[in-house]
């Protein structure tokens, strides 16, 4: 460090008045660190306690005999079947998300480069399906898909492409405008075919989009919950974890609390885990889609 | 080249059109058609005319008490949001040590879903009522509370950020001369600031007017409605129509047709106000 620069933080820290300003905003910055992690250590905290310890003392680290050990997640992961609902959710999730990355981008590729009447009709309803509430749609929507035969998890895939299709198409297509047509002339005049241009130029080109498509769906199947218990529904065996939780908990009048906790602790480790691992890519990916959606 | 392409179609266009086919065109035009019938499924409906839109706006039945409360609920949670996520975004732009991190996690319950964290915050407020003897259903109030902060929870990290990336682009130059100016600090804020940011605020506030006005998981999970419904926005109104109460499935369909008209009445208004601003700048 240059002495220069040396004096100048000096000088800065002797004034007491930014020395107290600083400590003021790391003290507010730590306090929301504790409002915005609360409620997860709360969960974790609660899991691992005993029913009716929860219920007397939920503030409390559990130590003692409130100390229940892993028992509540043995339960939850045994008894409530969530370990399937794990794996549906995964399923669906990874399935929906690279289907809708693979066709919508395109799709979009195709109604931006060729210009018609119909292209740019569909452009508008798709844009139009993303401002509708799904309450408008979803009667008819699990009636279809049942005469359809799509009351499964592959089905939820297709199901998943038609839904995601305006906000992935839309985000596509507005990147696509941005790449300029002579690349892939260039690649004509080389003699590829229009398939062969898309397959290797084109969708090259997409990635950092595609990351951000991937990624807005990945959140939003993961933690979609009406589509699935409306399609799926209770009875069948592909439940997801919001489904799950949601029978286990909200339809229980005697409830199991510790298990309930366990239940709601395995709910958030994949996306903590997720976010860990691409945390950057998904704030980034998450301001990209406001933005422009 | 477009001609070349263009053969192509039924490579590059038909799978997502026909899934979209299934998913959302052909069931929003079922859906207007079923609004004007009585049903029980989607192959016996007899025409009723404009009858399901009539009961469904009888103060009698909870639909236009649903759409107080959520307005109730919209015109908080924007506010507090936005006010809370300019602030942290504010603090966050100072160039101070370890901003990252600090961002990282406030931004992480946005990834949390409705239901999961509709649960949590069950769990918890229920927890601190305890203490006074009385639940987060007793009483309307604790519930509409209860989702504002919710609501807080979820979506002031998922604001800053955007906050965050609009703070970044006002040149720095700019404060500077304000300051040279002799600005104070709150007014460099009201007029070079805000002024500057406008169109990331017009964007944070209809991100949260659209989420908070469709809300469903959320309210599902912390109140369901209780108590008498009287926490029940509209969205989870609609559900509870449809597949809740016998034989009005027909008037659940006429309530989804007058949200879509609000929701839609909302976003033109938004587009507006992004266009008006395209021509300014």
């Amino acid at each position: 460090m240059s002495t220069n620069a040396a004096t100048a933080t000096e000088a800065r820290a002797a004034r007491p008045g930014r020395v107290v300003g600083l400590s003021l905003t790391y003290v507010l910055l730590v306090a929301l660190v504790v409002v915005f992690l609360g409620p997860i250590v709360f969960i974790i905290l609660n899991s691992f306690k005993q029913k009716f310890s929860i219920s007397s003392n939920p503030f409390a680290i559990p130590v003692g005999d409130m100390w229940a050990g892993f028992s509540n997640y043995i339960t939850g992961l045994t008894k409530q079947n969530f370990l399937e609902a794990i794996g549906w959710s995964f399923f669906i999730t990874v399935t929906s998300v690279l289907v809708i990355v693979f066709f919508c981008a395109m799709m979009a590729y195709y109604i931006t480069r060729v210009k018609t009447w119909w292209t740019s009709a569909l452009y508008y309803l798709l844009v139009f399906s993303m401002v509708i509430p799904f309450q408008m749609v979803m009667f008819p929507t699990v009636k279809l898909a049942d005469m359809l035969s799509l009351s499964n998890p592959l089905g939820m895939v297709v199901l998943y492409l038609g839904f995601g299709a305006g906000l992935s198409v839309f985000i596509f297509s507005g990147f696509v405008k941005s790449i300029p047509v002579e690349i892939e002339e260039a690649a004509y005049i080389d003699g590829c075919s229009p398939v062969q241009t898309y397959f290797q130029v084109v969708f090259p080109i997409l990635k950092p989009v595609a990351i951000t498509v991937a990624i807005l769906n990945a959140m939003w199947v993961w933690n979609d919950y009406l589509l699935p218990y409306l399609v799926i529904g209770l009875s069948t065996r592909f439940k997801t974890i919001p489904v799950v939780v949601q029978q286990f908990v909200g339809s229980n009048g005697n409830r199991d609390m510790g298990t309930m906790m366990a239940m709601l602790v395995l709910a958030v480790i994949p996306i903590v885990i997720f976010y860990l691992f691409a945390q950057k890519h998904i704030i980034e990916g998450v301001v990209a889609g406001s933005v422009k959606g | 080249m477009q001609r070349s392409l263009k053969r192509y179609f039924p490579l590059f266009v038909l799978p997502t059109s026909v899934a979209f086919l299934i998913a959302f065109l052909a069931p929003f035009v079922i859906g207007l058609y079923l609004s004007f019938t009585k049903f029980t499924t989607i192959t016996n409906a007899q025409w009723v005319g404009l009858q399901n839109y009539q009961r469904a706006l009888e103060p009698k039945d909870g639909f236009l008490g649903s759409f107080w409360f959520t307005i109730l609920v919209v015109i908080a949670s924007v506010i507090t949001v936005n006010v809370f996520a300019f602030a942290i975004a504010k603090l966050l732009t100072q160039k101070l040590r370890g901003t990252n991190v600090f961002r990282t996690i406030y931004f992480m319950p946005n990834l949390i879903g409705g239901i999961v964290l509709g649960y949590t915050w069950q769990s918890m407020i229920n927890a601190v009522l305890a203490n006074y003897g009385t639940t987060l259903v007793a009483d309307w109030k604790y519930g509409y509370i209860g989702l504002i902060i919710l609501v807080n929870w979820q979506q002031v990290g998922y604001m800053m950020v955007i906050y965050i990336a609009g703070l970044q682009n006002v040149p720095t130059e700019l404060n500077e001369a304000a300051a040279i100016d002799g600005a104070g600090k709150w007014q460099t804020l009201w007029s070079v600031t805000i002024p500057m940011i406008m169109p990331t605020i017009t964007i944070c506030l209809f991100l949260t007017l659209s989420s908070s006005f469709k809300m469903f998981d959320q309210n599902l999970a912390l109140t369901d409605g209780a108590p008498m419904d009287k926490t029940q926005m509209v969205a989870l109104n609609i559900v509870k129509t449809m597949f809740s109460q016998v034989g009005r499935q027909g008037v659940g369909q006429a309530k989804a047709v007058l949200f879509v008209i609000v929701v839609v009445a909302i976003a033109l208004i938004q587009l507006r106000a992004t266009r008006s601003r395209e021509v300014e700048a």
